[in-house]
């Protein structure tokens, strides 16, 4: 293979290995290191054998021991629930408002109710809770149901136009589409709809006012004030669910639009929901 | 006395000197990429160096073993173990000194300081830090001296290793090991005290109640312990620490090293007629004291650690000759070169090297310090709300929303009311207050965090940010913490 010879200026002996010309001395490493090396080779054979190593085509060798980290999370998991049990059992028993009132099931209900909102409220209402066009901003004190936690609680639970019997809804007239007023009137209308939000005084000298008593007071009520127990948003205060402006606004009265919110009674288990409306609630638009 | 005075006397008392054939451990080989560990037996020694390094080990030992019982009172709840580091509750107590987990550059500062310290100990006196006080020294040190109670001092001992398994070798042996073992477990139990209360700890350990962690660290432990300190011994300065391959670039001409005069004593030979020989007379007392088993008149080499034991066994051999001490001794490279002793004053303390190392150690340490004595006891920190920037509400007004992380590093618990500059005419909630006061309440030594909503009217709203400033307000000390923000409002 190779030629060992005596290094001229240390003296010593070359490994034998040579790089043009250049050699290593050899140093002897003391034996128990390469058994030591070999002892990691055992081990290896060893883990091979007791712990999960080999993918298979649809499986993998489990090994003897057992072991897997998936078991290990939902046994973790399985002990943290375990831990939360007393918590939940009086999160269960209490109403939405006496959690509020205990600092304890508050914090307790804060942070389920955060992590349940990040699972399940996101994709519509955003990270942030504020809302897309259609989907309301849980920011903000305006309300289309109601903002006590009591009627938060109720809307999460039975949602909005859902398939459950007590669901909130309620259906606005698509009054150009079905030629309930003509163009002219829904422009007409809609001037005075921007107006209540933008400059109440010019408002009431708009001829769409008396169209509005005749066709939309009943729901919106006077001046835009809005009702909650019929879910009519309020139109005075300048935040529109959909985008604001007045094309949107000509768009919903001629064709009107209807959202859809799940009924989470359905979904998720009741103290789940009492921690998702405190946590709305606590957003700080909250009654 | 000259030189040559000297090697025409006779040595007449010659004879009282033992001399042992022996060889060094790392003298050349050729053959074998991997060699035998060859087993050391190295011979017990008197001197000043030996004196030295029995104070560094009981001061040492000492400080390791102890250290977790002293108590420290802090007041309130908190441990009074004057050194503990609570993991589960991520504090670090070191006397007067308290971290919190945000504060671990404190102790980035004390390793900082301590390998420029090594730099610097290193540059002025080479490896005293392996010499005297590495643990790895100290306990085998230590094992050293239960296998020489046990088995005898070096002779007897290579006897014993030669002998064929009896009853006696047996009982010699497992009693060795046994102590050994009793000597490490105190020493992986001694380690744990560190992070627990120890008195507690020590119960707890007895009774089977501790943590499963703390048996598993005793039990790794142990096993280091006795493998490295009574097994590996030198195997673990020469194959495995880093330390001696770095040290090179630590030490120049001016660094103290053990090393042979050359010049004197060289050519070395046995006998009583010294006519043409130095004063080096062979007997390789310097070889067989040295625990890592080589011969230091080989030169400087990797594997000394400098532990000076080879200069007791010299200079107790040239007191019985009648020649000078300091055959082998401390000595700076630069005198090997022109063949000059150590002499007093002669060693350069300031050099570029040491001066470096002192400086930056000093600038550390005065950072470290300034930042320990103006560490403050309560902080602020403020996330403002990104998503959404800012709430319009339903009669115009603007909202922003805030979170506020408050620490109370004090071991009381203290109330804090909010004060908000920048923003005159705005209203200030705390979520989770419902008489709407702007008032916190954090536990002793704690980290709380609320969400505080800040809303104003459009008009009161400048441009589009405002600049404010959160401030917290002690309402016990007067002591207060702040942080500036911005209030957002939409494009004007």
């Amino acid at each position: 293979m190779s030629e060992k010879k005596i290094d001229e200026v240390s003296g010593m002996e070359t490994t034998g290995h040579d790089w043009d010309g250049i050699g290593e001395l050899n140093s002897p490493l003391p034996r128990w290191w390469v058994w030591t090396y070999y002892l990691t080779i055992l081990w290896a054979i060893g883990y091979w054998i007791a712990m999960p190593a080999w993918p298979l085509v649809s499986d993998y060798t489990r090994g003897m021991l057992g072991y897997s980290q998936r078991a290990q999370l939902s046994d973790q998991i399985a002990a943290v629930k375990a831990g939360q049990a007393e918590l939940i059992a009086r999160t269960a028993k209490a109403s939405v408002a006496d959690i509020k009132g205990n600092a304890e099931l508050l914090e307790f209900a804060l942070a389920g109710g955060r992590s349940a909102y990040a699972v399940n409220c996101v994709q519509c209402h955003g990270s942030g809770a504020s809302g897309a066009s259609g989907y309301p901003n849980l920011n903000d004190d305006d309300w289309l149901w109601g903002g006590t936690v009591e009627q938060i609680q109720a809307t999460i639970q039975y949602g909005i136009r859902s398939e459950h019997d007590e669901t909130r809804a309620n259906e606005m007239p698509a009054f150009g589409r079905d030629e309930i007023l003509n163009p002219q009137q829904v422009d007409e209308v809609s001037d005075y709809v921007m107006a209540l939000s933008q400059n109440p005084d010019l408002a009431k000298t708009l001829p769409g006012k008396a169209l509005y008593k005749e066709y939309c007071v009943d729901c919106h009520g006077a001046g835009g004030m809005g009702n909650q127990e019929l879910g009519a948003p309020k139109l005075s205060d300048g935040i529109w669910l959909h985008e604001g402006g007045k094309p949107v606004v000509v768009d919903v009265i001629t064709n009107s639009r209807s959202g859809m919110m799940p009924a989470w009674v359905n979904r998720l288990d009741a103290v789940t929901v009492k921690q998702l409306a405190v946590y709305v609630h606590s957003l700080g638009g909250g009654k | 006395m000259t030189t040559a005075e000297q090697k025409e006397t006779p040595l007449d008392n010659i004879e009282s000197v033992e001399t042992v054939d022996v060889e060094a451990l790392n003298t050349r080989v050729t053959g074998a990429l991997y060699k035998k560990r060859e087993k050391i037996f190295p011979r017990r020694v008197r001197g000043t160096f030996r004196s030295l390094k029995w104070l560094v080990m009981t001061i040492t030992l000492a400080i390791y073993y102890l250290t977790p019982w002293l108590r420290w009172d802090r007041g309130g709840e908190a441990p009074d173990q004057a050194i503990l580091i609570d993991i589960p509750a991520r504090r670090f107590y070191f006397f007067f000194i308290e971290i919190w987990p945000q504060e671990i550059y404190y102790i980035t500062g004390i390793l900082v300081i301590a390998a420029l310290a090594l730099f610097l100990f290193t540059s002025v006196a080479g490896r005293i830090w392996c010499g005297y006080s590495c643990p790895q020294t100290v306990w085998v040190d230590l094992f050293l001296i239960i296998e020489r109670f046990i088995e005898g001092d070096r002779n007897a001992r290579i006897r014993l290793e030669k002998a064929r398994w009896s009853l006696s070798k047996i009982a010699k042996r497992v009693a060795k090991h046994a102590i050994w073992l009793v000597i490490a477990t105190l020493t992986g139990g001694a380690w744990v005290f560190y992070f627990a209360d120890a008195p507690t700890l020590l119960v707890d350990l007895f009774t089977l109640q501790a943590d499963e962690i703390a048996y598993i660290t005793v039990a790794v432990l142990t096993a280091t312990t006795y493998t490295f300190g009574g097994m590996a011994r030198e195997q673990v300065c020469t194959y495995m620490c880093p330390w001696p391959r770095i040290q090179s670039a630590m030490i120049d001409e001016e660094s103290l090293i053990i090393s042979y005069q050359k010049h004197r004593g060289e050519p070395r030979g046995r006998g009583a007629r010294r006519e043409g020989l130095g004063d080096c007379v062979s007997c390789n007392q310097c070889v067989v004291v040295c625990p890592m088993g080589i011969d230091i008149r080989d030169g400087m080499q990797l594997e000394c650690i400098s532990c000076a034991l080879c200069v007791d066994a010299c200079n107790g051999i040239m007191d019985k000759t009648g020649k000078p001490r300091g055959l082998i001794g401390y000595n700076i490279l630069a005198n090997l070169d022109t063949g000059n002793a150590l002499q007093r004053g002669r060693l350069r303390l300031l050099r570029p090297r040491t001066i470096m190392y002192g400086g930056l150690i000093a600038v550390v340490g005065a950072i470290m310090l300034a930042a320990l004595v103006s560490r403050p006891t309560l902080e602020l920190n403020l996330q403002r709300d990104r998503n959404p920037l800012f709430v319009s509400l339903s009669n115009g007004d603007i909202r922003n929303g805030y979170t506020l992380k408050i620490l109370n590093k004090i071991h009381q618990t203290r109330h804090y009311r909010l004060q908000l500059d920048g923003l005159p005419g705005a209203t200030v909630k705390v979520i989770g207050r419902d008489d709407g006061a702007a008032r916190f309440t954090v536990k002793a030594d704690r980290l709380a965090s609320f969400r505080v909503l800040i809303s104003t009217a459009k008009a009161n709203l400048k441009s589009e940010t405002t600049d404010i400033t959160l401030r917290i307000l002690d309402q016990a000390d007067g002591t207060s913490a702040g942080n500036d923000t911005v209030f957002r409002g939409p494009h004007k």
